[in-house]
């Protein structure tokens, strides 16, 4: 009969997590940055497939990492936010409480599964005037363990997420417009680049939460779009 | 609320049925005595024209005999191109239009671009064979569902059977217990090049001919204040005819009326 061998518990951890940053490492970077009206979620992203996407009224999702598997946490998330809609109201789906069942999802994958999820996510949520409680936007970020954090202003995931934070950090400021946002995050996601140039528009992928708009506050940039508001 | 459930499709509706079945409670149990319980919505009408398409309902629902309430809704905004209007039982009807708009919007989500106008046509129908127990018991769901065509760049319009039977209509359609008068005054003033402000006043008078004839159907009330719902829906999504074009409209009515008119 053969013995297994015995490996620690902190062993295992660390093996994971080195994993994980492996596979996110690779990957390229996503911002978020709170503005005057809103939200923006800008990624660097030249592909067809969506890195970023609407989960529910006020709430919106961004992964890096491998694809297929944060695509599968955001229908999740859909899954999540809809039937929770459905059973009780609108109002009651909130970003805390869906950034709560991600980081319960993919920590659970950490410790039972063999294989760690590769990737990294923000929950953005736009804040509601009508509510006196609900002013407030709120990022949230939750890493491939589970671990989960909430940012004021931006929030920044991915391969080079040093370099893309040392710019957001030198030249956000609170209470910026949409277009002066949206160059911040092309900066900061050029910094974060493999090439030293700034990126392409072709190459950015971008979406707002709008505060103003009536209904849901999601709404996807056109390249022109985004090529007008850079230029504004 | 479970994290994982077994359903990985993009449907809301089949989500429910797999994941969450104690959201959709099967009725037909109940049957007759539920169907006499709950009120029921009366006449709903839409019709195509030169725009796109319009929906309308009066705003009264019945319980027997009596009034069940004056001011319900019986026209809903299912997505921005899309309108289902209701009669019959109104319990699971709301219910369903409830679910159809977050299915709709689910589906987008999901997948990423929306559903064709057909698609969502053919989701309803299912929905409502779906209900074919219930309906066998009384408690009936038979909408009418148009929208805007945004490929075709034309309104189009369905009319359902209990099955889920689903026929296109061309011109116009009107349900409930006062459908059959609305639909003869339709046959007078439709005409598929109408305006807006055309539109508006078929609609009011096939209303208010249903309102005369079917004690069950309210029309405009203006004392009260209680106006129909009509909801158009065209190329740049949806609209409401506001209550000073009904009333605008309902006047000029009364006033044939009071000079010997017919209408």
């Amino acid at each position: 009969m053969s013995m297994p061998f015995y490996v620690s518990p902190e062993q295992v951890m660390a093996d994971k997590a080195e994993f994980a940053r492996k596979g996110i490492a690779r990957g390229k970077s996503i911002v978020a940055l709170e503005h005057q009206a809103g939200i923006l979620l800008m990624a660097e992203n030249a592909t067809s497939l969506s890195k970023l996407g609407e989960i529910y009224d006020r709430i919106a999702f961004a992964g890096v990492g491998k694809f297929s598997e944060f695509d599968q946490l955001r229908k999740i998330g859909v899954r999540f936010a809809d039937t929770k809609g459905y059973a009780y109201s609108r109002e009651d789906v909130r970003g805390r409480g869906l950034a709560n069942a991600f980081s319960q999802v993919i920590g659970e994958v950490f410790t039972r599964e063999i294989k760690p999820l590769e990737l990294e996510i923000i929950v953005a949520e736009v804040g509601d005037d009508r509510y006196e409680d609900h002013k407030e936007n709120s990022l949230y970020r939750i890493k491939y363990d589970g671990f989960i954090s909430d940012h004021k202003g931006f929030c920044a995931i991915g391969g080079n997420v040093e370099e893309v934070e040392t710019v957001l950090k030198r030249d956000y400021r609170a209470g910026m417009p949409l277009g002066e946002s949206a160059k911040l995050g092309r900066r900061a996601l050029s910094a974060g680049a493999e090439r030293s140039s700034e990126l392409a528009i072709e190459s950015l992928e971008v979406c707002v939460l709008d505060r103003a708009r009536a209904g849901r506050k999601f709404y996807r940039l056109s390249t022109d779009e985004v090529q007008g508001m850079l230029d504004a | 609320m479970p994290l994982r459930g077994s359903y990985q499709g993009s449907s809301f509706f089949e989500l429910l049925q797999v994941d969450q079945p104690h959201l959709l409670p099967d009725l037909s149990a109940w049957g007759r005595s539920a169907a006499e319980m709950t009120p029921h919505g009366t006449t709903v009408l839409a019709f195509r024209y030169g725009d796109g398409v319009l929906v309308a309902g009066d705003r009264l629902a019945t319980a027997g005999h009596s009034v069940a309430s004056r001011d319900v809704v019986k026209v809903f905004e299912t997505d921005p191109y899309s309108l289902m209007a209701i009669s019959g039982a109104a319990g699971p009807s709301i219910e369903m239009a409830r679910i159809l708009s977050v299915e709709l919007e689910h589906y987008e989500k999901i997948e990423g671009e929306r559903l064709e106008l057909e698609g969502k046509a053919n989701k309803l129908s299912q929905m409502i064979r779906a209900n074919l127990p219930a309906a066998m018991q009384g408690l009936a769901v038979v909408p009418l569902f148009a929208g805007f065509d945004t490929r075709r760049k034309r309104g189009r319009l369905w009319k359902f059977d209990i099955t889920g039977g689903r026929y296109e209509e061309t011109e116009f359609e009107a349900t409930g217990s006062g459908g059959l008068y609305a639909r003869e005054s339709l046959k007078h003033t439709w005409r598929t090049e109408l305006d807006r402000r055309g539109a508006i006043q078929a609609a009011v008078a096939a209303l208010t001919a249903a309102a005369d004839e079917d004690r069950a159907t309210g029309g405009v009330d203006l004392e009260r204040g209680i106006f129909p719902i009509i909801k158009l829906c065209t190329s740049s999504g949806h609209n409401d005819a506001t209550n000073e074009e009904i009333a605008t409209v309902y006047r000029s009515i009364l006033d044939a009326r009071a000079a010997g008119g017919n209408l």
